[in-house]
């Protein structure tokens, strides 16, 4: 039989081989060529998961804990994994309600079924321990361990600062951080977060298609553990802390004290303030809205943040520039008949030198100061004797930011020549225009520490350390050399001596001493009042100090807001500071109930 | 004895090897699919590869049975092999049990046969006993048709499980048909109609229609040389369109832009074609009758595609023609099955060592999937090997075909070739994401007692008659 159609073998044939050929590039293309599929595979069955490192501690300057860790579980759902169970029950376990139990599941849903989701943040550790015994009821339900911060005591909030989750801005500006992760906000934890937060670590884990592990990949080699976050001591004394917000309890205000012969913060107080342990695990957001909210604004941190006017605090620096101008010496005489122009002083004798005029806090004497200063022949004009004076407060750190490791800092004001100039006209003003910042008021605004840092400088007759909250990073005296840089100030010592006996004077001198409350007995306290006029009402209560008078070893700085005179109010609780810190406890009694029962915020 | 040796002697040894390797490979990689270290034993009776032994063991069993038989049984007795299969396809729509929405299966006690193999040799069987003598007629319908309902009734049936999967391998016996002389022109059709197919999905079918007119009067000049007749053609075709559809605006409101065309093409196109006809220019008719054809063709697919098939058959189509990307739906297993085989890279994982295997991300993987395993641990160099040994099995079957002094074994022949090479390439193609997803096996490879089975006798019964090829059947 003839076969008519025999070539078409060839045609089979060809496309037998065609179609393999097909197949065979095909495979030579995903196989070899592109390696994205390989990438793919290994995104398949390898889970990373976080391992978390503890935050580090935050101690005070003698040891004690300020701040510390508790463990808290995030409740993780892979909802693929789940089977049907008592959800009621699960519930109840959980103390949660069936309707946010729908909530979570379906958002765990939305997110992914075969990928963890956190189906309920930061239980608690009772609610984990009676969870964990019936877990194995909830498949695809596990837990994932945090840490919380805990605080020894509910002080120093706004020192400490807090942490929260990170938000979509940081995940974006910080590839370190992963929705998820916690940041340190504010505080030391802000200022810190570097070291503080430590080192994430993962473990790489083989997974199936249903996400169950089988096993760690590669032996755990390719693993890395997670490193704590490094310790921070603080120079923060807890118990002075503790006690100058007790004492500052129903006020409006601040206390810093420094320790001067390091420029470390002894106590940085503002009120009002908060519990820190408030601002802590779920219940974070709901109290951070309230603190918010509040008229009162707790979460404002006054002592960084706030600018007032300095008022008769302001005098020794006055007292110094006019000195190391030489436009008076110690014994030069001003009179003062209850005032000088339009500036009303109290009356007293007259005429008083440097040392009486310090104690007697007499306005017509620093304003005659300060006329002599910016009408200074030195200089061609008042002008340029203004910017002297300026840069002199400068040196002091005032009109800057002290460039403490707190992030929030506020420069203060301190008007430059120009401002007067646009104001009035160049050429146009002269020393009687600005003479009210003779006395600390008018423009110059300052904040406490930056009082408190000028304090220090006098203390020390010449220099200060820039003010810093953390005496050591980990064990090791480790700290930024920012910190350990002495700040001279271009004024003799001589010239602070004169300033610091009038100081001396204003506390423990004879009739028509300024700040008598503040004397203690055995240590000779160094200071002077200040009785900041504000446009929000009564007075503030200013007081500045240092002690003991030849080897200080605590500066102070306290403003109580619309209190009245600073002899009042800030001195004692100043004074009540120094003793606390000196002696380790306080003698006058009666003064301590004083201050602590006193309520400025009915 | 004379006889048996006589068989021994006469059989293809390289086939046999070919099969018994690809028996063995498909067994180590069903071990590698489903590998389970605590139960590690190749020959765990709980597992698939364990059982897989017993079906190895069993179709081996078979294969020389079949063998055994007398070589004239497969020919005379070809149609009620054929009419037993249809019977059990038949059968398997009442009484099966469905299993995943599909009534496939027998089960007797613990054993599942699944009929559709075994149809398979059947319908190969009855379309060699039919073209038998009629072989050089298929030029004519009258017997294109009978051989085409030959194949078209346990698709049918299959189809009706409904396993379109198992349904589709039949179509490929037209392979048969072509060697036995069916015009080409069929093929064309067929492919056209498969360009067309896809372009319809791809394309707004209005604007398919108007394209394919263009592309009939271009047609239409280039046979006839005649530009002016073509241009009053198209004339008259606008001209009468222009009047249906102002006429449809104006009164009946209601037909569409498709049909406006389709009727006026119709009314324009009959006179216009007849002319031509009369002339003796039977090619324009032609070209008319296709033009008609395809766009009937166009919007009934359209018309199909989004009121008749099932949406997941739909999104499989469109998923592989790259309309839709959706790795965790459909997509699912080709995104899979494409991430294993991909990331085996040149030299693959080695044995026992694919993650994705492994860990179950293929769903399938020891049956339809089961290339993955291959690709995943075995790498380019793997994948070549097999495609390879089925290239070379293939042409080995070609070339016994063509030494065969009886047509019924040549056209029987042919048949094993072209149900062997629909499924590798499908499966392979699928799993490679060169086709979509259509759930056959990969022959003497995928897991399964009733595929393995099927195969072996399909090409047993081959081999059983190349044996005796020089013997005349009648």
């Amino acid at each position: 039989m003839k076969d008519a159609f025999i070539n078409r073998k060839y045609v089979i044939m060809a496309l037998i081989v065609l179609a393999s050929l097909c197949l065979i590039i095909r495979l030579f293309i995903i196989q070899v060529v592109k390696d994205s599929y390989r990438l793919s595979a290994d995104n398949n069955v390898l889970r990373y998961v976080t391992q978390y490192p503890a935050r580090g501690l935050i101690y005070d300057r003698n040891g004690k804990l300020i701040v510390f860790n508790q463990a808290a579980y995030d409740l993780m759902v892979v909802p693929s994994q789940t089977s049907k169970f008592d959800t009621t029950g699960f519930c109840n376990l959980l103390g949660i309600t069936g309707d946010l139990f729908r909530k979570r599941m379906k958002a765990a849903v939305n997110y992914s079924r075969r990928a963890p989701s956190v189906f309920l943040k930061q239980i608690s550790n009772e609610t984990y321990a009676r969870f964990q015994e019936k877990m194995f009821t909830y498949p695809g339900f596990y837990v994932q361990p945090r840490t919380l911060r805990k605080y020894s005591k509910p002080v120093a909030a706004h020192v400490l600062g807090y942490v929260s989750e990170v938000d979509d801005g940081i995940t974006r500006k910080d590839p370190y951080y992963k929705p998820g992760d916690y940041i340190g906000k504010s505080g030391i934890e802000e200022a810190y977060e570097k070291e503080l937060r430590g080192r994430r670590g993962v473990k790489i884990f083989l997974v199936d298609v249903y996400s169950r592990v089988k096993g760690s990949y590669a032996d755990g080699s390719k693993d890395t553990l997670a490193v704590q976050g490094t310790n921070i001591i603080s120079g923060i004394d807890l118990d002075l802390q503790e006690y100058g917000e007790l004492l500052m309890k129903n006020k409006r205000g601040s206390i810093v004290a420094i320790e001067p012969k390091t420029g470390e913060v002894l106590t940085l107080v503002s009120t009002p303030n908060y519990d820190p342990a408030l601002l802590v695990g779920r219940i974070r957001s709901d109290n951070y809205a309230n603190l918010s909210a509040d008229t009162l604004k707790p979460l404002f941190n006054r002592a960084l943040m706030a600018s007032y006017p300095p008022g008769s605090s302001f005098k020794p620096i006055n007292g110094l520039i006019a000195l190391q101008e030489q436009v008076i010496s110690p014994s030069t005489l001003f009179g003062c008949h209850n005032g000088y122009l339009f500036l009303a002083c109290h009356s007293h004798r007259s005429p008083l030198n440097l040392e009486d005029a310090i104690m007697i806090s007499c306005n017509s004497y620093f304003c005659q100061a300060f006329r002599k200063i910016l009408e200074n022949p030195k200089y061609p004009s008042v002008s340029e004797a203004y910017e002297k004076w300026k840069e002199y407060l400068n040196e002091f750190g005032f009109g800057n930011k002290l460039g403490t490791d707190f992030v929030n800092e506020l420069s203060g004001f301190i008007p430059a020549g120009s401002y007067y100039d646009k104001y009035y006209g160049k050429g146009k003003w002269k020393a009687l225009t600005v003479i009210s910042m003779a006395i600390g008021q008018g423009e110059v605004g300052t904040t406490p520490l930056q009082m408190a840092n000028m304090t220090a400088a006098i203390a020390n007759r010449g220099y200060y350390y820039t003010p810093h909250i953390v005496k050591s990073v980990g064990t090791a005296k480790n700290i930024n050399t920012r910190f350990t840089t002495k700040h001279l100030i271009s004024i003799d010592s001589v010239n602070f001596e004169e300033i610091i006996k009038g100081m001396d004077a204003a506390v423990n001198g004879g009739a028509g001493k300024t700040a008598g409350i503040a004397a203690l007995k055995d240590i000779i306290v160094c200071g002077k009042t200040g009785t900041a006029q504000n446009p929000h009402g009564k007075d503030h209560s200013v007081f500045i100090a240092f002690a003991p008078k030849d080897d200080p070893k605590i500066v102070i700085m306290v403003v109580v807001e619309n209190a009245g005179f600073g002899a009042t109010f800030a001195a004692p609780i100043a004074s009540l500071m120094i003793e606390k810190y000196l002696k380790g406890e306080v003698s006058n009694k009666n003064r301590e109930q004083s201050m602590l029962n006193l309520n400025l915020m009915q | 004895m004379k006889r048996s040796i006589n068989i021994w002697n006469g059989i293809d040894k390289i086939s046999i090897v070919l099969f018994l390797l690809m028996i063995v490979m498909g067994w180590f990689n069903i071990y590698a699919a489903v590998y389970n270290e605590e139960r590690s034993g190749i020959i765990d009776l709980s597992q698939r590869y364990g059982k897989q032994f017993i079906w190895i063991v069993a179709t081996l069993i078979l294969a020389i049975f079949v063998v055994i038989i007398d070589n004239r049984f497969y020919f005379f007795f070809s149609w009620y092999i054929y009419g037993a299969c249809m019977l059990l396809l038949i059968l398997v729509l009442i009484l099966g049990k469905e299993i995943n929405g599909a009534k496939s299966w027998f089960e007797f006690g613990g054993l599942s046969l699944q009929p559709s193999e075994f149809a398979k040799f059947g319908t190969a069987l009855a379309l060699a006993g039919y073209l038998n003598t009629k072989r050089q007629d298929l030029t004519k319908l009258n017997v294109i048709i009978p051989a085409s309902a030959i194949i078209f009734f346990p698709a049918i049936l299959t189809a009706l499980q409904p396993d379109m999967g198992s349904s589709i391998v039949y179509f490929s016996l037209f392979i048969v048909l072509f060697r036995e002389g069916m015009s080409p022109y069929i093929f064309v059709s067929g492919l056209l109609m498969v360009i067309l197919f896809f372009l319809t999905l791809l394309i707004n079918n209005l604007y398919l229609t108007v394209a394919l007119i263009i592309i009939a009067l271009f047609l239409m000049w280039f046979t006839t040389r005649k530009w002016k007749l073509c241009i009053t053609g198209a004339g008259i075709f606008i001209l009468v369109t222009a009047m249906i559809y102002v006429f449809d605006y104006y009164i009946f409101k209601f037909i569409g832009s498709e049909m406006v065309i389709f009727i006026s093409l119709i009314l324009s196109g009959a006179a216009y074609a007849y002319y031509f006809y009369s002339k003796k220019e039977a090619a324009v008719l032609i070209i008319y009758l296709f033009l008609i054809g395809s766009i009937l063709f166009v919007n009934s697919v359209d018309y199909t595609f989004n009121n008749i098939i099932k949406p997941h058959q739909k999104e499989r189509v469109e998923i592989m023609l790259g309309f839709k990307s959706d790795p965790h739906g459909t997509g699912y297993n080709v995104n899979q099955s494409l991430i294993s085989i991909g990331s085996g890279g040149f030299a693959g994982k080695g044995y026992l060592q694919g993650t994705q295997t492994k860990f179950k991300f293929v769903p399938s993987q020891s049956t339809d999937f089961i290339f993955c395993t291959v690709g995943e641990e075995w790498g380019f160099l793997g994948s070549f090997a097999v495609i390879g040994i089925y290239l070379f099995l293939l042409l080995r079957l070609i070339f016994l075909a063509e030494r065969q002094r009886s047509v019924f074994s040549l056209i029987y022949g042919y048949g094993v070739v072209s149900i062997l090479f629909i499924h590798f390439f499908i499966n392979i193609g699928m799993a490679i994401g060169l086709v979509p997803v259509i759930g056959i096996p990969l022959p003497f490879f995928s897991y399964g007692g009733s595929s393995l089975w099927g195969f072996t006798i399909l090409l047993f019964i081959f081999l059983r008659l190349d044996a005796s090829r020089t013997e005349y059947l009648v």
